[in-house]
């Protein structure tokens, strides 16, 4: 394969002006209009508009940046960007929290248009009634999906959603020493919610995970201990697998703290909602709903509650209401939780929501709809469960945690050169997993997985695979796959 | 936008048995979710809505029609920076070959996208005056939170000189100043990180009262983590005396924290590296175009000055030094934190430590995108006459308008002015009914109550896109409102009058919350 770094060091295209002079397109300003307005000002030129700038803050020389780029110019430059060898189109069989469903058209077509893309935040509820309006029924979504009460307008991603519950959970206790949270949490998400913890002075307890599951065992040890404000749990775990999260809500209650679900909204069409588990919040990432993957963002945090923890919950959260005219309106509420109002002691720093990310949701759930994600949801299951079928028949892979019962993500022992499977089955155009680190047998400790492949990523010697398949991927890309992997055991075989 | 009020909601036009969806019927069935033990499955389907897709289209088509961008008109909201978003950056940002890119795949995969990261992380040093950028935080709060994670981790790893008193260690700064001029986000941000909000009172003309800051630099000094400041600030006057700030605030051994919510004011004259700022964030949703999408997704990266680099979030983009003896560019690789065994001993910051993530993956990548193509767009010639720009439309406003309207203080204002209300109080008509007015005559309003120094703010910020024309025909309707309010009082106090709904009972709303669709239909 030629390196793509060649093909980028072409330098960007160098142009003199625009053409037709020194005007330029997102500027409207003719030298007549600036005459004028600087006539009106008081000054004589716009840099004296600067005059209260001391002399050694000023810059003075030119920016080192590229030249202006014509529009065509800039169409060249990301068409270059994005050859095949720069931005490789892999058939995705990679997860672990980014995740290649079914777009439908609809969605992208509607959330580029212009009313929605281009308004603020609706603080004038007068004329952003659509805004409001799309967020009051994705809260109603999200709820439902959840199993909750009440969901906020939305959250970043799914991993500061996680530590907003983290904080939430620590605000709410009145004599806790600490939040316990799942060793089968998403590491990257558990390195978000450490972050968090260790600036807002929260002390973090890691309950260790047991054939890939959370160690209930000590789980209650630590409950029994007292002083916990809440318990984190990913649902379905990191590796895919389902829990069974029967009884913690109550003994988590016993001691007056949170459970906070971290769930897959996508699975929520099947699987028993945070509410059902008696979660008292429920947090998630939201781009498994259709939302393209754009390496890794933007996607959308969901964030939900009970009605008891109404008051307690961070973000924008949209309410039904009358206007003066006796209609049925939507309205920020809730407002004396957020920061423009409480300043330092507000519940959180969050001042916006991703709102447009909220509406691709909203969209999506409606078209999809009751049956199209369940659809979605089954299509994903069996072809999981297909593929893994004939992964295991393959000979080269055992169970990684025999007996866990899995949604459309899993994880099998390589037995081999893992690193070299995965660069081969890239060269054929597939994304063939995630690697997932691996302790020493009898270890107590889960297989610590890392994020992407890197000098710093997994360690060498790393023979875990973690698979994810979506109703996107078909019956034949699935049979290719293993042919690829079968043909790569023969070649090893031979070597 | 639409006059007329389009209210029914997705739930109520649903039908059981539509649908809006079609997926491929050819897959292995081998498997079904119902081999899940029941104790793992809902016991009831999510009351999703039943729709054909014409329904939906229509549904949020029409929706639309009940909102404001700035494609419908002139959006003068003080602090939010709402310039033109251009279409050519949509375009850009839908491309399918960024949509499909997954976050983990081999660097070697995906060069292009690392590309666009890169040249966007130093172009935004450039622009700042700064050594290096994170990408990571999804937008502005986000950044400052992330800033202040950087500064408290940058205490952590220094050690105390010896001789000094005991138990004292450059942790436990743990006060931020801020002056009470502040956005919200700041004291909030600060709280969140686990740091004390100290305020610095603003002399009346609204910018920090260096008195009152040494004060409280002799007084608490060695516990200042940093001094976050905006500038110019949130009533659009710059700082005159920054570089006295910042020196004061080092020497104390503070850092400097620039929020850059009001960075738009100043690129082409002034960079906020060059002011003596260690750490900041920038809005690329506001000085960098990409739309505010009804509020996100945007992007808050976050810039350091040299030898605060180490303490940026994971993961990073880097390009190793390229070897000399080889052709080509070096390719850019993905730095994840250090993988070194978890154990409950291991610090977050300091040598040791795992380093700081705010995301799982790298932040907002689309949004990046749309700003990488606006600096491109722009270039080196037509990114410095954005600040003189927006700050001549601001001050073209603030001479125009200053007769009907309070100004509380005169001189220079840069990218945005601030009013105290209408110069005649007498008619009882509060910024509150101007701003609404405004909303009849088809313009969002400008920024209300905020800042907080004045009872009446009215906060306008025009942005270097508008013409003159336009900035004309809003200054026209500024003083017909002035007028109104004497003629009139009562139409302005009871506006807005052609929008699709009137103004909205708050109290309802906020005393017995409705906020799902389920909730409404059991009341």
């Amino acid at each position: 394969m030629s390196t793509p770094s060649q093909k980028l060091s072409t330098p960007l295209p160098t142009r003199e002006g625009q053409g037709g002079g020194s005007a330029f397109k997102y500027f409207p300003h003719t030298e007549e209009d600036l005459q004028e307005m600087l006539k009106a000002t008081g000054v004589k030129s716009v840099h004296d508009l600067f005059a209260d700038v001391p002399e050694a803050a000023r810059f003075k020389r030119e920016y080192n940046l590229p030249d202006a780029l014509s529009e065509t110019d800039l169409r060249l430059f990301f068409e270059q960007l994005t050859h095949p060898l720069n931005a490789q189109q892999l058939i995705c069989f990679a997860g672990a929290g980014c995740y290649d469903h079914y777009a439908p058209s609809v969605v992208q077509n509607i959330i580029e248009r212009s009313e929605f893309l281009t308004s603020y935040t609706p603080y004038q509820a007068e004329i952003s009634q659509g805004t409001l309006h799309y967020i009051f029924e994705y809260q109603s979504m999200i709820a439902e999906l959840t199993g909750m009460d009440i969901s906020n307008a939305s959250m970043y991603d799914g991993a500061t959603a996680t530590a907003e519950a983290m904080m939430m959970a620590w605000g709410n206790a009145k004599k806790a020493t600490r939040v316990l949270i799942s060793e089968t949490l998403d590491p990257k998400v558990r390195r978000v919610v450490d972050t968090y913890a260790h600036f807002h002075g929260v002390p973090l307890q890691l309950i260790p995970a047991k054939n890939g599951t959370l160690d209930r065992e000590a789980l209650d040890k630590e409950l029994a201990e007292g002083g916990v404000a809440g318990v984190i749990v990913q649902q379905p775990n990191y590796y895919g697998i389902v829990e069974d999260y029967t009884g913690i809500a109550d003994a988590v209650h016993e001691q007056k703290g949170i459970f906070v679900v971290n769930a897959n909204p996508s699975d929520l069409a099947i699987l028993k909602t945070p509410g059902e588990w008696g979660a008292d919040v429920a947090v998630g990432e939201g781009q498994s709903l259709g939302i393209p993957m754009t390496f890794g963002g933007p996607g959308v945090g969901f964030m939900a509650c009970t009605e008891k923890l109404m008051r307690k919950l961070p973000g924008r959260i949209v309410g039904q209401t009358l206007d003066n005219r006796g209609q049925r309106a939507f309205v920020l509420t809730l407002q004396a939780r957020e920061q423009h109002i409480r300043r330092q002691k507000a519940t959180s720093n969050i001042c916006s929501n991703q709102s447009l990310m909220a509406l691709y949701v909203t969209i999506y759930l409606s078209i999809m709809g009751k049956e199209g994600l369940r659809e979605v949801a089954e299509m994903s299951y069996a072809g999981a469960h297909s593929l893994r079928d004939k992964l295991l028949a393959t000979g080269k892979f055992k169970d990684t945690f025999p007996g866990q019962p899995f949604f459309n993500e899993f994880c099998l022992d390589y037995d081999g050169d893992l690193d070299a499977l995965l660069t081969e089955a890239t060269e054929c155009g597939y994304l063939a997993g995630v690697k997932v680190d691996t302790v020493p047998e009898g270890s107590s400790s889960v297989k610590r997985p890392v994020g992407p492949s890197a000098p710093e990523g997994p360690s060498e010697g790393s023979h875990t695979l973690m698979l994810a398949v979506t109703e996107q991927r078909t019956p034949e890309e699935i049979d290719e796959l293993v042919e690829i992997i079968k043909e790569h055991k023969e070649e090893e075989a031979r070597a | 936008m639409n006059r007329t009020l389009y209210g029914n909601l997705i739930f109520e036009l649903s039908k059981k048995g539509r649908k809006g969806y079609s997926l491929p019927q050819d897959y292995d069935r081998t498997h079904t979710t119902a081999e899940l033990p029941e104790a793992l499955r809902r016991k009831e389907a999510a009351r999703l809505p039943e729709c054909d897709e014409l329904t939906v289209v229509r549904h949020y088509t029409n929706l639309s029609h009940n909102n404001f961008g700035v494609n419908d008109g002139f959006y003068p909201l003080g602090s939010c920076t709402m310039k033109y978003n251009p279409v050519i950056n949509e375009e850009i940002a839908a491309m399918k070959a960024f949509a499909g890119l997954h976050p983990l795949q081999p660097a070697e995969t995906c060069q292009g996208a690392l590309e666009v990261y890169y040249n966007l992380q130093q172009s935004l040093a450039e622009l700042a005056g700064l050594s290096e950028f994170t990408l990571n935080p999804c937008a502005g709060a986000h950044g400052e939170l992330t800033g202040l994670m950087v500064i408290r981790a940058y205490h952590e790893s220094v050690t105390v000189p010896e001789g000094s008193p005991e138990g004292s260690h450059e942790g436990s700064r743990t006060k931020v100043l801020i002056p009470d001029s502040a956005h919200g986000t700041n004291p909030a941000s600060a709280a969140v990180c686990g740091l004390e909000v100290v305020e610095v009172k603003s002399l009346a003309d609204g910018t920090v009262d260096v008195d009152h800051l040494r004060q409280l630099l002799d007084e608490m000094g060695d516990q200042v983590a940093a001094m976050m400041m905006t500038n110019p600030n949130t009533l659009g006057i710059f700082e005159p005396r920054v570089l006295e700030i910042t020196e004061m605030v080092h020497k104390a051994g503070g850092l400097m924290y620039y929020d850059g919510a009001n960075l738009n004011a100043l690129l082409g004259e002034c960079r906020p590296g060059d002011m003596g700022f260690d750490v900041m964030h920038i809005n690329l949703h506001k000085t960098f175009s990409t739309p505010h999408g009804g509020g996100g997704p945007g992007s808050g990266p976050v810039g350091v000055r040299k030898g605060l680099e180490q303490f940026l979030p994971y993961p990073r983009v880097t390009r190793p030094t390229p070897d000399p003896s080889r052709q080509g560019g070096a390719e850019l690789r993905i730095v994840t934190a250090p993988a070194n065994e978890r154990s409950e001993a291991l610090p977050l910051t300091g040598e040791r430590g795992e380093g700081l993530s705010i995301g799982s993956f790298f932040g907002n990548y689309g949004v990046m995108l749309k700003a990488y193509a606006y600096i491109l767009s722009l270039g080196r010639e037509n990114v410095k006459m954005v600040g003189p720009l927006a700050t001549l439309n601001a001050n073209y406003i603030k001479e125009s308008l200053k007769d009907d309207y309070l100004l509380p203080i005169e001189g220079l204002c840069k990218h945005e002015v601030v009013f105290d209300g209408l110069v005649d109080k007498s008619t009882g008509v509060t910024t509150m009914d101007v701003a609404k007015r405004l909303l009849d005559y088809g313009y969002h309003a400008p920024t209300i109550y905020f800042p907080l120094l004045f009872h009446e703010s009215l906060m306008i910020e025009p942005t270097e896109n508008e013409s003159k024309e336009t900035i004309d025909a809003f200054i026209d309707v500024m003083h017909r409102i002035a007028a109104e309010a004497k003629s009139d009082p009562e139409l302005v106090k009871s506006a807005p009058h052609n929008t699709p709904i009137g103004r909205v009972d708050d109290v309802l709303a906020a005393k017995q919350p409705v906020t799902t669709y389920w909730k409404s239909i059991e009341a």
